[in-house]
This record gives C-alpha cells, sequence and structure tokens, in this order.
C-alpha cells in the first residue's frame, strides 16, 4: 500500500500544524517522521489514520482518495503512546477486539478468531499474558499487545505514534530491534512518530524531519545525518557545532577573523556554519582553519570532550580521539573534515 | 432530616481519595500531643452522636414505640402504601431519565469541544444551586391554570400539576446534575484514546459506546444513580409545590411524613420515616462499595 500526502494543511486556531505537507511512503517501507513535539508529526499521523481532518489537502491510499472514509473503513492499525489498551478487557479480549467488532457478514467463527488471536500473541511474545488485564502488564508488554490489536484486523496501514515514548530507556532499545524484526517480517506499510532521532536513524528505512509544519528533508537515515538541507535538520540531528560566520569578497569571516575555508559558490552576507563535533579534527596551533585555546577537558569512554574558546570570539565544544590528549591551556589548531553552511 | 439526606452524601468519589490522602499525609506530620488529640475526636464523636446518631435512633425509637404490630399497621394503611408506590414510580421515572440525560449530557462535555460548552457545564449545576421549592414554583409558572401552557393544556385535557407528570418533572429537574456529576471528571480523566483505538479497529458508534465507553463508566454510573436514586425518593420542596397534597394520589413519602406529623400520628408519621431512613443507610453502604471501586479503576489507570 502507497501513502500519498499532497499540500496538507492543518490549523488549530492560529497556529498551523501542519503547513502545506507533502510526502509519498512507498509500499511496504518503514517510515520514521521525525521532528521536535510541535512540528505536526502526530497530527500528519493522525491525519493519515482518520482521526483527524486536514483544513485543506489530500491524502490517498493506492492513489484511492482516504479522505472519503472514515477511520473505521481506512482499515489502519494505530499503535498510540500510551497504549490505549481497553482497561476492563484482557489482554486476549484486547487482541481479538477488531475481529469481534466486524460486521456480522464477515466476521470470523469464535474458533478462527481464537485462533488468530494466539496466533498474534505468539508473534509479539507475549501468549503467556493471554488472561492478564493490562494494568497487570509493564509498559514494554503493552505496548507489543497494543501492537498486537492493531495487527489483528490485518491493516493496509501501520501508524505508531510515539510508540517507545512512554518507555525506559533499556525497554526502548530492545523494542526498537524487535520492531524492525517484525516489519521484516509482516512488511506492512507502516509510519512511526518519533522526536528521538536514534530511534529514527536506527529503526526506519526512511526518515522524514519535520519542523513548525513543515518537512525540512527526507532522505535514508545516512541522507539526513551525511548530508542535512538546512540549517535546522543539522542542529537537530546529532551533536553539531553552529557558528555565525559572515562571507565577504570571498573570505569566510568568524568575527572578525578570515577562516582558511573556500567560500566558492556561498552567497555573501551572514550565514551558519556547521560542523559535528567529532568532525573537528585537532592539530597542532597554525594549522587549520580555527584557532583556538582548550579551556576544559571531561573523557566519555572513546573520546574526550573538550571546550574550546575559538579566537574570533566563540566557544566550542568538540569530541576528539584520546590518541592526543588535551589539556586545558593548550593552544590548538582545529579543522573540520566535514562542514556546511547554511545562508540566514 | 431523613428527607434531606442526599445533601449530606458528598458528591464526588475523588473526594474521598482527598481525604485519604489527607489523611496519610497527616499520620506522617503528626505532632500534636495525644491528650489534644484526644480531646479533638471526643468533640468530633460527640458531635456526630448528637447531630447524626441520636435522631436516627429516634425515627426507629418513635416508629416502634407502640410495638411492631402498630408500625406495621402503619405501614399498610392505603394512605402510606399509596405514598410508597408513588415515590417508586417517581424515583424510577427521574431516575431513568436523568441516566439518559446525564449520559449524553457528560459524553457530549468530557469527549467533545464545542461553542457554550463552559456555559452547559454551568447549567447542570444550576439544579444544585436553586432552592427546590423555587424548582417546583417554575413547573407551576409553566403548567399551572395561570401558566404559560396552562391554557392549553387545559383544552387537550392534560393534567401536569398534581399528577404524576409534574411530581415526576419536579423531581427530574432537582435531581438532574446527580449523574453527569458522577461521570464528567470520570470521562474527562479517561480521555478519548480508548474510542479511538476501538473506531481505529473498526467498531461502529454503538459498538464503541457498548463495548469501551459504558464498561469504563460503569461503576460511576451506578454512583450517579444511587445518588440520583436517593434524592429524588428524598425530595421534600419542589415535590411539595407542585404535588397539590391530595391524600392517596400525589402524596410522595416525605410529603405524607410531614402530614402524618401535622395530625399528631406520630408512629404513622415515623413508621413512613423509618423507611426513608433505611434508604439512606443502604445507600450509604452502596456509596462505600462503589467508592472502592472507582478507586480501584483508577489505580488500574495510573500507571
Amino acid at each position: 500500500m502507497t501513502i500519498e500526502v499532497r499540500n496538507l494543511v492543518k490549523k488549530f486556531g492560529s497556529f498551523a500544524a501542519l503547513d502545506g505537507v507533502d510526502l509519498k511512503v512507498n509500499d511496504g517501507e518503514l517510515l520514521a517522521l521525525l521532528g521536535p513535539s510541535g512540528s505536526g508529526k502526530t497530527t500528519l499521523l493522525r491525519i493519515i489514520a482518520g482521526l483527524d481532518w486536514p483544513d485543506s489537502g489530500e491524502v490517498a491510499f493506492n492513489g484511492e482518495d482516504a479522505l472519503a472514509q472514515g477511520a473505521r473503513e481506512r482499515h489502519v492499525g494505530f499503535v498510540f503512546q500510551h497504549y490505549a489498551l481497553f482497561r476492563h478487557m484482557t489482554v486476549f479480549e484486547n487482541v481479538a477486539f477488531g475481529l469481534r467488532v466486524q460486521p456480522r457478514a464477515v466476521r470470523k467463527d469464535e474458533a478462527t478468531i481464537r485462533a488468530r488471536v494466539r496466533e498474534l500473541l505468539d508473534l509479539v511474545q507475549l501468549d503467556w499474558l493471554a488472561d492478564r488485564y493490562p494494568s497487570q502488564l509493564s509498559g514494554g508488554q503493552r505496548q507489543r499487545i497494543a501492537l498486537a490489536r492493531a495487527l489483528a484486523i490485518e491493516p493496509r496501514i501501520l501508524l505508531l505514534d510515539e510508540p517507545f515514548g512512554a518507555l525506559d530507556a533499556k525497554v526502548r532499545k530492545e523494542l526498537r530491534k524487535w520492531l524492525r524484526s517484525l516489519h521484516h517480517e509482516i512488511n506492512v506499510t507502516s509510519i512511526f512518530v518519533t522526536h528521538d532521532q536514534e530511534e529514527a536513524l536506527e529503526v526506519a528505512n526512511r526518515v522524514v524531519v519535520m519542523d513548525k509544519g513543515k518537512i525540512e528533508q527526507i532522505g535514508s537515515p545516512d541522507d539526513v545525518y551525511e548530508s542535512p538541507a538546512t540549517a535546522f535538520v543539522h542542529s537537530f540531528i546529532g551533536e553539531s557545532i553552529e557558528l555565525p560566520v559572515q562571507i565577504a569578497d570571498g573570505v569566510i569571516r568568524l568575527g572578525d577573523r578570515p577562516l582558511r575555508l573556500a567560500a566558492d559558490g556561498l552567497a555573501p552576507g551572514a550565514s551558519r556554519l556547521f560542523v559535528r563535533r567529532h568532525d573537528m579534527l585537532v592539530g597542532p596551533p597554525g594549522s587549520g582553519a580555527f584557532e583556538g585555546a582548550v579551556q576544559h577537558v571531561r573523557n566519555f569512554g572513546p573520546v574526550q570532550r573538550a571546550e574550546v574558546a575559538l579566537s574570533g570570539g566563540e566557544t566550542i565544544e568538540i569530541d576528539a580521539p584520546r590518541n592526543r590528549e588535551l589539556r586545558a591551556g593548550d593552544t590548538i589548531g582545529l579543522e573540520p573534515r566535514r562542514y556546511r553552511i547554511f545562508a540566514g | 432530616m431523613t428527607m434531606q439526606i442526599a445533601d449530606t452524601v458528598s458528591l464526588s468519589a475523588s473526594d474521598a481519595r482527598a481525604r485519604a490522602h489527607a489523611a496519610a499525609a497527616r499520620d506522617n506530620l503528626r505532632t500534636e500531643p495525644r491528650a489534644v488529640r484526644i480531646v479533638i475526636i471526643a468533640l468530633a464523636m460527640i458531635f456526630l452522636g448528637v447531630f447524626v446518631v441520636l435522631p436516627l435512633v429516634v425515627v426507629f425509637a418513635q416508629a416502634f414505640s407502640r410495638g411492631i404490630l402498630a408500625y406495621l399497621a402503619a405501614l399498610a394503611d392505603p394512605e402510606a402504601l399509596s405514598a410508597i408506590k408513588l415515590t417508586l414510580v417517581v424515583a424510577a421515572i427521574s431516575v431513568g431519565l436523568n441516566l439518559v440525560f446525564g449520559l449524553v449530557a457528560a459524553w457530549a462535555i468530557a469527549k467533545f469541544e464545542f461553542p457554550g460548552k463552559t456555559f452547559l457545564i454551568t447549567l447542570i449545576d444550576l439544579p444544585f444551586s436553586v432552592s427546590p421549592v423555587i424548582s417546583g414554583l417554575v413547573f407551576v409558572l409553566l403548567f399551572g391554570a395561570q401558566g404559560y401552557f396552562g391554557g392549553w393544556l387545559r383544552d387537550h385535557d392534560i393534567q401536569i400539576l398534581f399528577a404524576v407528570p409534574g411530581i415526576a418533572l419536579a423531581t427530574t429537574f432537582v435531581t438532574f446534575p446527580f449523574v453527569a456529576r458522577a461521570l464528567i471528571p470520570l470521562m474527562q480523566e479517561q480521555g478519548t484514546q480508548e474510542e479511538e483505538a476501538a473506531v481505529s479497529l473498526g467498531a461502529s458508534g454503538l459498538q464503541t459506546f457498548f463495548r469501551v465507553t459504558l464498561p469504563n463508566i460503569k461503576w460511576g454510573v451506578l454512583y450517579g444513580v444511587l445518588l440520583c436514586n436517593a434524592r429524588a425518593m428524598g425530595e421534600f420542596g419542589a415535590v411539595s409545590v407542585v404535588s397539590g397534597h391530595i391524600r392517596g394520589e400525589t402524596n410522595t413519602m416525605p410529603l405524607l411524613v410531614e402530614i402524618l406529623y401535622n395530625e399528631y400520628q406520630f408512629v404513622a408519621a415515623f413508621a413512613i420515616a423509618s423507611l426513608l431512613a433505611m434508604l439512606a443507610l443502604i445507600t450509604l453502604i452502596a456509596k462505600t462499595v462503589l467508592e472502592r471501586h472507582l478507586d480501584e479503576g483508577q489505580d488500574a489507570s495510573d500507571h
């Protein structure tokens, strides 16, 4: 099932949750919607599910207008951040719900329903919890049951809203891997919303980065990390150093200090230079584009994190390998192995 | 005083929870000397004894003052039986109506956003803030001989005032807030996610309501119905205005108690009153049980 979203706009009062969003999701893809809170990612997901309606724009499943259908007819599995399990039903009945509410004409008989539920509980590896109530389960177990419940209706699309947002770090990591392999197994077109970049980069085939109701970049996890399309993507994904620079007469300046960096093809004016912390290579004074004095050093396992006051006025944090010990007071040269400059 | 039981019964289960939390906090911070504690507790007990337990005992003592036979004879009196029957009928009608109205109102308020919502919430409380006598008078103004619909009703030979419909209407009005009040906070707290999940799983509106929404609020519904019923059976003011006090026809139990008392038929008056007192006691016990269920439902969702 492919999903196509065209020029979607949704306003809550004067706040534009979605401000002209276009997106194509391929069949069988596992797509991540990544962005800070308020970026519109959950609203987009809810509109695709039919739980919310856009002010304007189109949503099509396999080329067919989805907005003409309610949530009930869309056959979309939805997994909520806070699980939304039916608290008065056992795990078994929760998973069976979607099968039991089908119109009489297509409803399966009780034995088939039971077999299907068992199969799903096996799939999420929680068959031994069938008779428990949601309140007796851990967060991770609840989320897996919620997923089994959503899968029971054999959804054409699976939508997950911050599926691991309410879980602790260790469980999150386990479930991430598990979700990836589960998707590999069932291969249904899936979109999940997250504000956690690690999660998006690790789990998804493609990542959609959103900010303020707009899509900033769509690409593979490598794309959005290695070649961020906008200043926002660069600062949001990975730990970045951001420096205000001036470009004039083919020279890039930090403060009043010219940098030994090529300004070819860059528009003159105020710009921002982005470098990943670990892309700043440390050399002897005088080498490299920047020069600075080490203020403070802390060790983090394989790297040392140094606070460096650049000549030109800014203080930055870099992650350097520990083959060359830095000390407070050292003067060093810094060469950005990779960097990007965005106007504005 | 048994006629006003509902007023002494607290309105919300959250009160009970708040009290429990407060008690726990007090235990931890308790610094008062033992003597002070004993004096305070004794004062509370004496007050309760004089103002609550003693009247209750007096009701039963008076009812049985001429022996159990006189008590049973008073209850078997045709006027008494008719009053009991009328009270039950009126309570059934108003509880039934308020169950439907309360569910609909709470559902609308808790699950949807619409203009005028705050106004509606305020309006629901109106019957609590207006004196019951005024509530009764409103119906006299509407349906009385000189009232807005009086002429039309007379022409069509429909009797509302001084008959069962008027009593049921006045009682329904006075007891309207109970079910809605019990459900609104509960439903607001539960939010709409389970309903959304149900719909996305293919459930229709009715399936969602009966399989998801209603089971989640069933204890709250029972709680509201219980308090509503207690008040409906005990209502005096509003009913007194619209009933016309026709003996054997439009007298409810509370009205009959007053009439009998004024006629110095103490045993008969207190025999009827004892029934209302028993209703109050049963209500209290049922309320405690329901509050426990409501609390459990709460704990189960607190994660």
